[in-house]
């Protein structure tokens, strides 16, 4: 039997670094400013990682990093055994749209779409054929509990539902990474609850997830936590 | 390892349709830009040929009643033209007398040398010197012949051609450059050395407009006068209407019975020139004005654009992680600014047509209208659309995915 450790990471940085403040960059004068700082990381298919830290340790930073948002200054960022660094914009954002979903604070859901057209748009520059699409999106919204809300609009749906929404649209694609950005900084304490065990359900069925948050709730629901602070990765412990 | 993206044509339209119709405010505001710009080009233009077309109606009737006979030119071994014969003195007494010519008048300008034509008979040497007004020596019924009007006085008749005398008929033009508005008081000109008593002043002419500035004197007094006077080269015909044909037929046989083909005649060509230059200044004043409009309403669109992308750079940064690439964003953005544009420029036309049918309808005028022009306003819309909107589109793609999702 292959345990998770004998299986081949599906994220791994190599002294991965990042720098603002270059001229090229446009940053306001004052000096560099280093949000990561040769971080290494190995995450594995079905892996759940909380990275936590306080405001400015570099967490968004990370998310950009491991969602191919943005690109390390220093170091190497594997992707599924990919080297990703040197990689042109069009095969980094084919990778990004077929195998990472996204789920932000502020749903970022379209207001002109229904429910089904803002899950739809995950297939819109990928390759799944059209006939499969209708199908997969319906069945990513039965799986978040919103069947019954396809034709609604977003603006009528509560945060929780926007949530589920823009949770069904990460994974509906068949990603194999879920980057979650502080997923639950706009829910009460009960939608906080029913994302969260979303997510449960979601990494129970082999979705790695990667949840970026301020909220030592949140983390603790993690089995691996990690600490960033000055860009600076430490271990906080892991749950079997 | 994933492969390519099938972004293909219909997705990004279907996408660019989507993102268009998503707001209907911004939209309105969007398509109004470009609608006053088509529109206020479309009505402008249109008004202008309608308006071309009235011109045309007008100096059509006056083509068709007035024709010139003069000398055929011929190429000299120079390699220019000259006239291959005179007109006789008599040209206009025999052109009268044929069927279908109504009134006719012999014309030729008079050199004048060093000559000057004044309305003083002393000469000061410290006055500025001003180009004297030219002078045309006529025989004939030049008001008939012309479409001329009389502000003051008479014309100069038979009988002053008879007794040769020293008599001017002043353009209108001619009359103020002299400083004479009105014969009360006997004016005269002085012709050189030969005093011209002024009996009538020119309201207008309809053919030969450059007579506004010329005294005109009789042909026998010029004969006397001005010995170098060459042969009157301008027969000026006015005829009835469809009497075209006969009188280009009948003119060369009387003026020139032994070689008719000596003498050419021919429709005014001062009135066609005239007509081309009012053409022309109207058509420019009117594409100038439409294209100024179209700019203005272009500036419309690349705003509203730019500040649709500011409105939806976190719709942007979901397209980037949703797996677009930065020529799929603007692709997107540019059919956007060019479905709204052209969308504007369709709406924009039919407003414009209606406005200048509505006007000529009021006017009593026939509408014109350029149908390319009513019909290519959609893709030029388009156009302006695609122009406008260039640079927010690249603005938009150029938008950094982890800088938008924080908006």
């Amino acid at each position: 039997m292959t345990t998770t450790a004998e299986v081949a990471p599906v994220i791994e940085l190599r002294g991965v670094s990042r720098r603002f403040g270059s001229a090229q960059e446009g940053q306001p004068q004052g000096g560099p400013v280093t949000a990561l700082s040769e971080v290494d990381l190995t995450i594995r298919p079905g892996d759940h990682l909380a990275i936590t830290g306080s405001s400015g340790a570099g967490k968004s930073t990370m998310l950009n990093i491991l969602g191919l948002l943005d690109r390390p200054s220093a170091g190497e960022y594997y992707f599924d055994g990919v080297a990703t660094s040197s990689l042109r914009d069009r095969r980094r954002s084919a990778l990004r749209g077929s195998s990472i979903g996204f789920v932000f604070q502020s749903f970022h859901l379209l207001p002109g779409r229904s429910v089904l057209g803002n899950v739809l748009l995950a297939f819109v520059y990928g390759s799944v054929p059209r006939s499969e699409r209708l199908r997969r999106a319906s069945e990513a919204l039965d799986r978040v509990g919103l069947s019954h809300r396809l034709a609604f609009s977003p603006a009528t749906l509560s945060g929780g539902e926007r949530q589920r929404v823009a949770i069904a649209r990460s994974v509906c694609g068949g990603a194999k990474v879920l980057l979650a950005d502080e997923p639950t900084g706009n829910l009460d304490r009960v939608n906080a609850d029913a994302i969260l065990t979303l997510f449960d359900e979601l990494n129970a069925d082999g979705l790695t997830l990667v949840v970026i948050t301020h909220d030592a709730a949140v983390a603790e629901r993690a089995r691996r936590r990690i600490g960033l602070a000055d860009g600076k990765l430490t271990e906080l412990g892991a749950t079997p | 390892m994933t492969g390519r993206t099938r972004f293909g044509p219909t997705a990004l339209i279907g996408e660019a349709l989507e993102g268009v119709g998503s707001k209907p405010s911004r939209l309105l505001i969007t398509v109004l830009g470009t609608m006053v710009g088509i529109g206020a080009l479309v009505l402008t233009i249109g008004l202008g040929q309608t308006a071309g077309g009235q011109l045309t109606a007008h100096f059509d009737s006056v083509a068709a009643t007035h024709v010139e006979a003069a000398p055929t030119s011929v190429k000299g071994a120079d390699g220019d033209g000259h006239a291959s014969s005179a007109l006789p003195r008599d040209a206009a007494a025999r052109a009268s007398a044929l069927a279908g010519v109504d009134a006719s008048v012999l014309l030729g300008e008079v050199p004048l040398g060093d000559s000057t034509v004044t309305a003083v008979p002393v000469h000061d040497p410290s006055s500025p010197t001003l180009t004297p007004p030219p002078v045309w020596a006529a025989d004939g019924d030049l008001l008939g012949a012309l479409d001329g009007r009389l502000a003051e006085g008479r014309f100069f008749d038979g009988g002053h051609q008879q007794r040769a005398d020293r008599v001017a008929v002043l353009g209108k033009e001619a009359a103020d450059k002299l400083g004479i508005h009105s014969l009360a008081g006997g004016p005269s000109v002085f012709i050189g050395s030969h005093a011209y008593s002024v009996i009538g002043i020119l309201e207008s002419v309809d053919t030969r407009r450059e007579l506004q500035s010329a005294a005109i004197v009789p042909l026998a007094a010029a004969e006397r006068d001005f010995p170098d006077l060459p042969p009157p080269g301008i027969l000026a015909l006015k005829i009835a209407v469809g009497a075209t044909d006969l009188v280009s037929h009948q003119v060369p046989i009387a003026l020139d019975s032994a070689e008719p083909q000596n003498i050419t005649v021919a429709a005014s060509p001062t009135t066609t020139a005239l007509e081309g230059g009012v053409r022309n200044d109207l058509d420019a004043v009117f594409v100038l004005i439409g294209v100024i409009t179209l700019l203005a309403g272009g500036l419309g669109i690349a705003n509203v654009t730019l500040l649709g992308v500011s409105e939806r750079t976190g719709e942007i940064g979901l397209r980037r992680a949703l797996g677009a690439t930065r020529p799929q964003i603007a692709a997107q953005f540019a059919l956007e600014s060019l479905i709204t544009g052209a969308l504007g420029g369709t709406i924009g036309a039919a407003v414009g047509v209606a406005v200048v049918v509505a006007v000529s309808a009021a006017s009593g005028w026939t509408p014109v209208l350029d149908l390319a022009l009513a019909l290519g306003s959609t893709l030029l819309g388009g156009l302006v659309g695609l122009a406008a909107g260039a640079y927010p589109a690249l603005k938009a793609a150029r938008t950094e995915p982890a800088d938008a999702l924080r908006s």
